[in-house]
């Protein structure tokens, strides 16, 4: 799922600065699950920002609403009638919801309150770990379920590198050298030919903004000839 | 073992004829200065036969590797042309290794990289679009087919003899001399190792690439780093990844005095070129001083290298 996680206070109240009443838009996805930004978090987030602004002695009015998902528009519906009196909204969703959201109020100004980081799992509570760039173009069946693109920090597709020191990686000791994971599990399974033959250079698939239309759906939204 | 001459290059020309080939480095300074360039090349000119120019070794931001690579021809040596896959991007590398043919380099090595995260500019982007043996298999392509990576077609294939490094003592072990025959199948044609000190598991690593055949397709030159103290020692046993120094290389620089510790280490390395000269596959040595560039005049004489040859 995505991982956000919530920006320093200061720098919310920066981009907060000049807006009395603000609306703090909560998501119940993937910003709920990593505890950034559920219901809990814009409570806190309600009361941290009030508190502080008190103490800055600044009017200010913060209030909470909390939607399914940001990223998804009939979610965001309920807020039309709710967002009128705000002078800002303050999002808690990840950019995607952020976006969304600034797309359907162009005359309110939006603020993310989070940081999207990166597309992962969960370790263990609090915990979470990269474990995909959405490149568009996965080789995990070659890697034996390693991706070599997120996990390596050069993002080899021929490697290990010289570098690995204790079998971790030259750029962070904490973390294992993804290339020696990809070879013992491969070894493993005696799938060791498909790191023996040459990988040729990708072809990034991030050039643009990515748009997918299912196929299904395609007639649908085909620009019609007059 | 090579036919007809890939690059008509200084180096390709010491290993085709089977000459025991050494090459040096260059590690260029930080700053736009092209004397401080001049100055190291003075210690290694007529000592080798071929200067490995770094590429913003570290991540450290260097004058560029292309552009020293130019100031040492101009001052009468061969550069071998270093390129990282950390900063440029496949338009990029083509386009410089174009700049670099065409103004008479001949020579090149492929590699990874240091990550950015060692360098003065950490958290710049990094790129990585291709790795060493992507790098090496596009280096090949433009030389022999005339094309681009893209399949379009080159008006001037750049000639270039193509270089990649590998380290026998990196992990996973077994699967080094795979990586080797890798970096050889994309179209290295001359692989230098990572300095080497425990000559006992390189000879092993150099007899699996000779049965593999490996050397019978591209020159192996041993990477050589003379010690200059027990200090400098320790702290290589200790603190840089993939290196492996014996315990009987501490022993000897302890066994000195610590004004004759360097004296100690260049005997040491002397012993392994040495060795090096008579090791069946090895085609020479990449000298590899430290900050220590003053001292190849001394030491390629003490370890026999010289003269090196020299073609019209």
């Amino acid at each position: 799922m995505i991982i956000a996680e919530k920006k320093q206070l200061e720098e919310i109240k920066a981009m907060l600065q000049g807006y009395r009443k603000v609306l703090n838009v909560g998501c119940g996805g993937c910003t709920s699950v990593c505890l950034a930004g559920g219901l809990k978090e814009v409570e806190d987030l309600c009361t941290q920002l009030t508190i502080s602004l008190e103490g800055d002695r600044v009017v200010f009015e913060a209030e909470g609403y909390t939607v399914e998902r940001q990223c998804e528009p009939h979610f965001l519906a309920q807020l039309d009638e709710i967002v009128k009196p705000y002078d800002a909204l303050l999002s808690l969703g990840c950019g995607a919801g952020t976006q969304l959201l600034a797309e359907r109020y162009p005359d309110k100004p939006v603020f993310p309150a989070l940081n999207t980081v990166f597309i992962g799992v969960n370790r263990d509570i609090g915990w979470y770990e990269e474990r995909c760039k959405s490149c568009g173009d996965c080789v995990l069946g070659m890697t034996g379920g390693i991706c070599p693109n997120a996990l390596c920090a050069k993002g080899l597709l021929n490697g290990p590198c010289g570098g690995p020191k204790d079998d971790h990686c030259e750029v962070n000791a904490e973390v294992p050298c993804a290339w020696i994971r990809i070879y013992e599990r491969l070894k493993a399974q005696g799938r060791l030919e498909n790191i023996l033959t040459i990988c040729p250079a990708r072809e990034w698939q991030d050039q643009v903004q990515g748009t997918l239309i299912l196929q299904p759906y395609r007639d649908r939204y085909a620009k019609k000839d007059k | 073992m090579v036919a007809a001459m890939k690059s008509e290059s200084n180096l390709e020309k010491v290993l085709a004829r089977g000459l025991f080939a050494v090459t040096g480095e260059l590690g260029p300074p930080r700053g736009a200065d092209a004397d401080a360039v001049r100055e190291k090349a003075k210690h290694l000119k007529g000592r080798v036969d071929a200067v490995n120019v770094t590429d913003n070794q570290t991540a450290m931001v260097r004058l560029a590797s292309w552009a020293a690579s130019i100031l040492l021809l101009q001052e009468g040596l061969e550069p071998n042309y270093q390129m990282v896959c950390r900063d440029r991007n496949r338009i990029a590398m083509q386009s410089d290794i174009l700049g670099a043919a065409a103004l008479g380099v001949k020579t090149m090595l492929c590699l990874s990289g240091d990550h950015q995260a060692f360098g003065d500019h950490p958290k710049s982007k990094k790129v990585f679009d291709l790795d060493s043996i992507q790098l090496i298999g596009m280096v090949r392509k433009m030389r022999d087919e005339s094309k681009f990576l893209s399949g379009q077609d080159i008006t001037k294939a750049p000639k270039m003899f193509i270089g990649a490094v590998e380290n026998p003592f990196g992990r996973p072990y077994e699967f080094r001399v795979h990586r080797l025959a890798k970096k050889i199948a994309a179209g290295a044609d001359f692989i230098q190792t990572q300095c080497i000190y425990n000559m006992e598991r390189f000879r092993e690593w150099i007899r699996q690439a000779v049965d593999m055949g490996l050397t019978e397709k591209a020159y192996i030159l041993a990477g050589i780093t003379p010690m200059k103290s027990l200090k400098m020692a320790l702290y290589m046993k200790d603190n840089v990844p993939g290196l492996d120094v014996p315990d009987w290389v501490i022993k000897r620089l302890e066994g000195v005095d610590k004004k004759k510790q360097a004296d100690e280490g260049i005997a040491i390395a002397c012993e392994q070129i040495e060795e090096c000269k008579q090791l069946k596959g090895v085609a020479g040595i990449h000298l590899m001083p430290i900050e220590w560039e003053h001292r190849v005049p001394e030491i390629t004489e003490r370890a026999k290298l010289l003269p090196r040859p020299i073609f019209q």
